[in-house]
């Protein structure tokens, strides 16, 4: 019988701890296709945030370190640094890359370090059981803003490819959203891209890929894919914001 | 060898270079900026990675970065930046990391001053950060022993995967003293397996972490940790004593107030007083041997710190409540005169 579908070998062949409908594991799933088709598998280090995708390190087929909350990227550029003839990558949610460690996101990709941030954004705190995130659209509830994001209160989501596009130190970034067919598939070329930019020595790259998160949004995760692309896109728009001029 | 004129903290740049550090990472702050400038000039030319960090938590995470990928890497800074480096510090001994950070210490707390002081004993040796943990600790009191310390502490993080502090203080790292680099024949060190190197056709990962979310699964890996701090206590305690065939009483200061102490020890002597000095060279592991040495004759034990007491709390646990401690510090930046010290050891010899 032909394979049509198998795992991809930068994937370890053990299941995952994320619930249904979760983005998590397409996302997984995506960079390992990425790494199979680039054959970097053998000479990747993975950087697991704190998180939903704390265990990655249990997930991806590849050697990892796990950071303390919000620093994978400086932990990356330690690793990049010490190594640089290595693939690094990081894996981090929104409140891990854009609250906690914002400090650290931000000069990693003024210094242009060459290394790719996978950024998954799902508007929420996911393993603390659904807190108000740096993403969190104004109006949404979670366990603490429980009466709907207040910007007089709590202020408004940080748009992380925007900021950081005003830097000179990126070479590529984009968001993509994981909605359909079509839209996971240019997660995967962004992804693609991404570590294409690295190979090449063109410095920081990052893909921020929305992302739903039935569980902690209370909804069945049709629904949840359906607030993805009907409201988080407003608020994120897709698309490329940085990539090296042609020629 | 070539005797050179050094100030501290350069010479202890140098030193690691020769001690094989391959990356640098750290963030400005006074009394420690000549180290990371003299990286800066001399760590690009001699294949070596110096690399300023946006702050000092992002400085120890990329520690935890390169000591991860396998590499000799070392931070430096004073205290207030330490105290921001603990939670990358309780990592890297929660996930065993060898690396060597350097804690060029000032008055505290809070901001505090840019004066010498040596008020983080507490931090350095309880373990500043969060779990149940311990940091070697190596407490120079001259320039010369900084440099050789600085090769024993590479040597001593990659044999035991645990960070090794280097405990100084404004003094040390800002004077000048004739140095000498001695060549040292390399030791035999555990190899760096576990390092995530990329799998390079190895055929399982190498994983870095300090999560075990299953009690069971961490209790044993924190009695694993305890077994090789029991080792590290055992093993690696050092201390000298001064002056001490015949003392009756002893002084015990470490560092830079070893330095003043000694010379108080010395103006004793020649007024009579049978008093000797014992330096801590580990601070942690706290050596208790040099206490079981001098105890059969010890009279009293008298502490001088540049703080209010805190290594003092580990003299009495060494002592056992075998002989009076008394203590005599200042704080702040301010620095005690031999003089002063003098005066102590005569009300010591008085009370006991």
């Amino acid at each position: 019988m032909k394979v049509v579908f198998e795992r991809p070998k930068s994937l370890q062949p053990t299941k995952t701890h994320y619930c249904p409908g979760c983005g998590h594991g397409v996302i997984h799933r995506l960079v390992a296709e990425v790494m199979d088709e680039l054959g970097i598998q053998d000479k990747t280090i993975g950087v697991a945030p704190v998180g939903c995708a704390v265990l990655a390190y249990n997930y991806f087929d590849c050697d990892m370190q796990q950071a303390a909350h919000g620093r994978a990227p400086a932990v990356a550029t330690g690793i990049k640094r010490a190594l640089p003839d290595r693939v690094v990558f990081t894996y981090q949610g929104d409140g891990d890359l854009a609250a906690i460690g914002t400090a650290e996101i931000v000069h990693a990709a003024a210094r242009g370090e060459n290394i790719t941030v996978i950024f998954v954004n799902n508007a929420i705190y996911g393993m603390t059981g659904g807190q108000m995130a740096p993403t969190t659209l104004v109006g949404q509830k979670t366990e603490t803003s429980p009466y709907g994001r207040d910007p007089q209160m709590a202020g408004y989501p940080i748009r992380v490819c925007e900021m950081l596009a005003t830097l000179d130190g990126p070479s590529f970034l984009a968001r993509a959203e994981l909605t359909d067919v079509k839209n996971i598939n240019k997660a995967k070329s962004y992804i693609k891209k991404a570590f294409e930019m690295q190979l090449s020595g063109k410095g920081f790259s990052l893909v921020e890929i929305l992302s739903p998160c039935p569980t902690n949004w209370g909804m069945k995760p049709k629904d949840a894919v359906d607030w993805v692309k009907n409201e988080m896109v407003k608020v994120f728009p897709p698309g490329v914001f940085k990539e090296p001029k042609e020629g | 060898m070539e005797k050179v004129l050094m100030k501290g903290n350069e010479a202890l740049a140098e030193a690691a270079i020769r001690a094989g550090c391959k990356c640098f990472f750290g963030y400005p702050i006074t009394p420690q900026s000549e180290l990371p400038a003299y990286l800066a000039r001399e760590m690009p030319k001699r294949g070596g990675v110096f690399l300023q960090a946006e702050s000092e938590v992002a400085a120890i995470n990329m520690v935890y970065g390169a000591a991860g990928a396998g590499v000799r890497v070392m931070t430096s800074s004073s205290s207030p930046g330490i105290s921001l480096k603990q939670e990358g510090i309780s990592y890297l001994c929660g996930a065993e990391l060898p690396c060597v950070i350097v804690n060029i210490m000032r008055g505290g707390p809070g901001l505090g001053d840019i004066q010498p002081a040596q008020s983080d004993y507490f931090q350095a040796t309880r373990g500043g950060g969060h779990g149940d943990y311990r940091t070697i600790v190596l407490a120079p009191s001259s320039v010369q022993e900084l440099v050789d310390l600085v090769y024993d502490a590479f040597d001593l993080a990659d044999m035991y995967r645990n960070p090794v502090l280097i405990l100084g203080d404004g003094i040390l790292g800002q004077m000048m003293e004739p140095v000498v680099f001695k060549e040292r024949p390399a030791r035999q060190l555990p190899p760096k397996d576990w390092a995530t190197t990329g799998k390079m056709g190895r055929q399982k990962t190498n994983v870095i972490n300090s999560l075990y979310l299953d009690p069971v699964k961490l209790e044993e890996h924190n009695l694993k940790l305890f077994k090789k701090y029991q080792e590290i206590e055992a093993k690696e305690q050092r201390y000298e004593i001064l002056n001490g065939d015949d003392a009756e009483y002893f002084v015990v200061a470490y560092g830079i107030c070893a330095r003043i102490a000694h010379a108080a020890v010395e103006m004793a002597r020649e007024d009579g007083i049978k008093v000797g000095l014992i330096r801590p060279i580990t601070l942690w592991p706290y050596p208790k041997k040099a206490f079981e040495e001098v105890l059969p004759k010890a009279k009293a034990f008298l502490t001088v710190e540049l703080s209010l007491g805190q290594m003092v709390e580990d003299v009495k646990l060494s002592v056992e409540g075998r002989a009076p401690v008394y203590f005599y510090g200042r704080t702040g930046g301010m620095v005690p005169t031999a003089e002063e010290i003098f005066e102590e050891i005569k009300k010591m010899r008085g009370l006991s």
